[in-house]
């Protein structure tokens, strides 16, 4: 058990900069979920973590002591690789013996832990077994196994469960979680799937383009997102954007849709700034004034998605309860909660909540 | 009963199902046909020798070309085996024993003395990064297109200067490196995951651990397959071992065979030098059968 800190790391592959800083702090059995889109560099923080890739600068620091330099066997971690990455002609067994074999374990010692991450993770009659004879869920279990004998500082999981069936997924979800807390070891999870990282971590970094766009709680993520990247990342469906101008004051804002809307807290900025509103479906108020011209509607039993667009040809989703209002034409709506605010230039969230 | 039901039913006769019987069977025929041509194409020449060396000398010298066994087979093996086929020899006789030996150990170190130095070098391409690897390895594939031929004058000079003529070591050292295996070995270990070089390293294992635990075992079905070609190939080795060497002590069967062969108006001894023949066949024949299902494995399977 240990911290982690990551700071200023910078990568750059043959002179495309792909990491831009990352700074991150994991506290003590904290578990942290690194989630963004492919090619945002989430799987080169936590190589670069690992020790398989150096950072082009920036120190990585276990425990309090800089490891930027120290070979992976050196750094006292565990990796649980996408593919799991057992060597297939090695048992299940040897597969979870072999790091500490390296290390010098007395024999007695590895078949104890051995044994007993096995119990832990229920896989003790497919000890003898091979790779090849195991299913998705068995191989995923024997990778975790040969991470937790290791008994390392820190977990690594990059990405271990795209390789699964949806309903093993998430039963597996729900297992790292369990064994993740009864261990308490820290962890870094490394996914591109949302539901994944909003059910894992204890706290989420969002990247997007070599960046950490924010990192918080999921429910702050998910309430307070930090720009319209997140916003739109984060949460199913995702948030509605639309452009707006702020008006006198900042009490409201002109959507270009037409109409407009009032915040509860005025935003700052001079009247006619161009911004942002986020608003998610399920916060969309389906009566009012703004014309939707319903498009397709999604019946799911206890809710019902209606995706629509706006005058002026903006996107606009509406997530309602039970089944839908209507079935197509058009559908008022009002936006009045839970709206959002970006700046439409930078992006970036003008301030909390804009109405209560 | 299933089966006997649709018999019944193909009789009532059904035109069409009877002539499609009528041509899978005539197709089967053909098929045959062609294997059973191929078969007596590639034995015939073997069964030719087999049965000649179990006639006498003057059988053969007849000019006849028995098909059938002969009663002379034990004498002439003997003879072979441990005195050579002395009579018209143009050099002095060297039994089958001792060349046998020499071609199975020539065979044999060749063999795995390419494995060896194929298996680090195409390591070292693979999963090191070093300046310049890809022209070494370039500069190992472009041999492939040299055939031995080429630079046989040269390495005999080279063998002379190091005065390696006439020894087992001469023998072998120059065809060892095989730019063949490399190049396959090569192919196999890019197909190995670089998911287990990460993971050895996390494991705490080196490089020369790595390449033991992981990347041998791996390779089993390939060595195994790659040994039984190069064997054969090192075998058959006819014309560097007739350059290098000169003392009867170590020739090789390919060549000791040729030799005893005689140019001039001398009858040929064609019972030993076929019943020589025949010893030659067997032991290549014998790492192809052992390692037959490593060998059909090693082509076709891999353990991933």
């Amino acid at each position: 058990m240990a911290t982690l800190e990551l700071s200023r790391i910078h990568k750059t592959f043959g002179g495309t900069p792909v990491l831009h800083g990352v700074d991150l702090d994991i506290s003590e059995g904290e578990m942290v979920v690194i989630v963004g889109a492919s090619g945002c560099g989430k799987s080169t923080l936590l190589r670069i973590t690992a020790g398989l890739e150096s950072p082009t600068s920036g120190i990585v620091r276990i425990g309090g002591r800089d490891v930027t330099a120290l070979e992976p066997a050196d750094r006292d971690i565990a990796l649980v690789f996408q593919n799991y990455a057992l060597y297939p002609h090695m048992t299940a067994f040897e597969n979870m013996a072999y790091g500490l074999k390296i290390r010098g374990v007395p024999r007695a010692e590895i078949r104890r832990r051995v044994e007993e991450a096995a119990r832990l993770l229920d896989i003790d009659a497919l000890l003898a077994r091979r790779p090849r004879q195991l299913s998705g869920g068995q191989r995923q279990r024997v990778a975790m196994g040969r991470a937790i004998v290791r008994e390392p500082k820190l977990f690594l999981f990059d990405e271990p469960l795209s390789n699964l069936d949806a309903k093993l997924r998430v039963q597996m979800r729900a297992e790292i979680r369990r064994l993740q807390r009864r261990l308490g070891v820290t962890s870094l999870f490394v996914t591109h799937d949302q539901v994944e990282a909003m059910t894992l971590g204890d706290r989420l970094v969002v990247m997007n383009q070599g960046r950490a766009a924010q990192i918080a709680t999921p429910m702050e993520i998910f309430t307070t997102p930090a720009d319209t990247y997140v916003a739109s990342f984060i949460g199913s469906p995702t948030m509605n954007l639309l452009r707006a101008t702020l008006e006198d004051g900042g009490a409201g804002a002109t959507l270009a849709a037409g109409g407009s809307i009032r915040f509860a807290q005025p935003v700052p900025g001079p009247a006619g700034r161009p911004v942002i509103i986020g608003i998610r479906p399920e916060h969309v108020t389906p009566e009012g004034d703004l014309p939707v011209a319903i498009e397709l509607v999604e019946p799911l039993g206890s809710e019902t998605v209606m995706h629509g667009t706006l005058p002026g040809g903006e996107a606009m989703t509406v997530r309602v309860q039970g089944t839908a209002p209507v079935t197509s034409g058009i559908m008022p709506v009002s936006l009045k909660q839970h709206l959002h605010v970006f700046d439409a230039e930078t992006n970036l969230r003008l301030h909390g909540l804009a109405s209560a | 009963m299933a089966g006997a039901l649709v018999k019944e039913r193909g009789a009532a006769a059904d035109p069409a199902l009877r002539a499609s019987r009528a041509r899978q069977r005539r197709d089967r025929w053909m098929t045959h046909g062609i294997l059973l041509l191929g078969v007596i194409i590639f034995a015939l020449p073997i069964w030719i020798t087999l049965v000649g060396s179990t006639h006498d000398v003057n059988t053969i010298g007849r000019g006849e070309v028995p098909l059938w066994f002969g009663g002379h087979a034990v004498e002439n093996y003997v003879a072979a085996w441990s005195r050579g086929g002395e009579a018209v020899r143009n050099t002095r006789a060297v039994p089958a024993g001792i060349m046998l030996w020499n071609s199975l150990v020539m065979a044999t170190l060749i063999a795995t003395g390419k494995i060896i130095i194929s298996l680090l070098s195409a390591y070292a391409v693979v999963f090191f990064s070093f300046p310049g690897r890809m022209a070494f390895f370039w500069m190992i594939f472009i041999t492939l297109m040299l055939p031995v031929e080429v630079r046989i004058i040269p390495t005999f000079q080279v063998m002379v200067d190091l005065h390696l003529t006439d020894t087992m070591a001469g023998l072998v050292i120059p065809v060892v490196a095989s730019a063949t295996a490399t190049l396959l070995f090569r192919q196999f270990f890019l197909t190995i995951p670089d998911e287990y070089a990460e993971a050895a390293k996390i494991d705490g294992a080196g490089p020369l651990r790595f390449f033991w635990d992981v990347v041998l075992p791996l390779s089993r079905t390939n060595i195994a397959a790659l040994f039984v070609i190069l064997f054969i190939y090192g075998w058959n080795q006819y014309l560097w071992p007739l350059l290098i060497i000169t003392d009867t002590g170590l020739e090789t069967i390919v060549v000791g065979l040729s030799k005893m062969i005689g140019r001039g108006d001398a009858q040929n001894e064609w019972n030993a030098i076929m019943a020589t023949a025949i010893l030659a066949l067997l032991p290549p024949v014998a790492v192809v059968v052992l390692m037959q299902r490593w060998f059909v494995k090693g082509l076709t399977e891999t353990e991933k």
